[in-house]
């Protein structure tokens, strides 16, 4: 396995079980609360729906010419680093809340039995799951979609994707709460660093530039932009601090 | 519209002009040619958009 390959897998693997961890709590939260049987076809129909935009989608992407996907690929990768980032940063800094399963699990919970209760299949349910699935989902199904298409091998990202959520799903059953000791601040951190850094690059070679040393130059590239995110954590907090 | 600004929230996130620092950073790169416009568009804009923030 090339290093890129690598850097697909770790990506898509974290980036998926991050949105799984989220996802469960949700449901989690709504099936222990107002019943399994809505809870659960909301998480089937969300299932069914993504998997229509992953069959629709991961032809068309496969179909471009290498430097337009390239260019596609690595803006729309830059654009979700870049957003995956600044949060992490700003959680990492203490200027924005961390992510808390169990406070989210609690929340959700209390909101899901003062909702009305339902005579017979529980819409509310239904939709608050599928919701949960389909959102956390999408953003997953193209970090795993795009990454895939550009190292031609969507089958290894599926893999990556596919295999996080059954990481996700025994644990979660295992355990039978919300995965609250899940490091998923940190692993949004690195997905945020991973998805920026393959942006850059991907994005300024579909621009028609040429890395010195080709996908050798990965490497660095990630760690320049480790090191700037968490040069960027500690001027959050500092500013914090002052103010 | 609400499947308008679905989208525009998926694809821009909190902060619109980060999605416009992707776009020039590798506008910038196809113009000068180079892979080193790239990175220091998009830490430069992400370092700003925490200025903004924070």
């Amino acid at each position: 396995m090339s290093g890129a390959e690598v850097s697909l897998v770790v990506s898509v693997f974290l980036a998926c079980a991050v949105e799984a961890v989220e996802a469960f709590t949700i449901v989690l939260a709504i099936g222990t609360t107002r019943g399994w049987r809505a809870a659960l076809a909301g998480v089937g129909a969300a299932v069914a729906a993504l998997a229509v935009t992953i069959a629709a989608l991961g032809p068309a992407l496969t179909a471009l010419p290498l430097g337009v996907l390239r260019v596609v690929v690595g803006g729309l990768l830059l654009t979700f680093g870049l957003q995956w980032l600044r949060k992490a940063i700003l959680r990492a800094a203490g200027a924005k809340d961390k992510h808390d399963e169990a406070t989210i699990f609690a929340a959700e919970q209390a909101e899901a039995a003062a909702a009305p209760a339902a005579t017979g299949f529980d819409g509310y349910a239904f939709a608050i799951s599928s919701k949960a699935v389909l959102l956390e989902g999408l953003e997953v199904a193209f970090i795993a979609l795009t990454f895939g298409a550009n190292q031609h091998d969507v089958g290894l990202a599926a893999a990556a994707a596919a295999l996080a959520v059954l990481v996700v799903l025994a644990a979660g059953l295992a355990l039978r709460a919300p995965l609250a000791r899940v490091p998923e601040n940190g692993m949004k951190f690195a997905v945020g660093v991973l998805l920026t850094s393959f942006g850059i690059f991907w994005g300024a070679e579909g621009a028609g530039a040429s890395w010195p040393g080709g996908e050798a130059s990965l490497g660095p590239l990630v760690a320049v932009v480790l090191l700037a995110a968490l040069a960027m954590v500690v001027d959050v907090r500092s500013r914090a601090v002052a103010a | 519209m609400r499947v308008v600004a679905a989208i525009w929230g998926f694809l821009v996130g909190d902060d619109w002009r980060l999605a416009l620092a992707a776009v020039a950073a590798i506008g910038i790169t196809a113009v000068v040619g180079a892979w080193w416009a790239a990175p220091p568009v998009a830490l430069a804009a992400l370092f700003w958009s925490l200025r903004e923030t924070g």
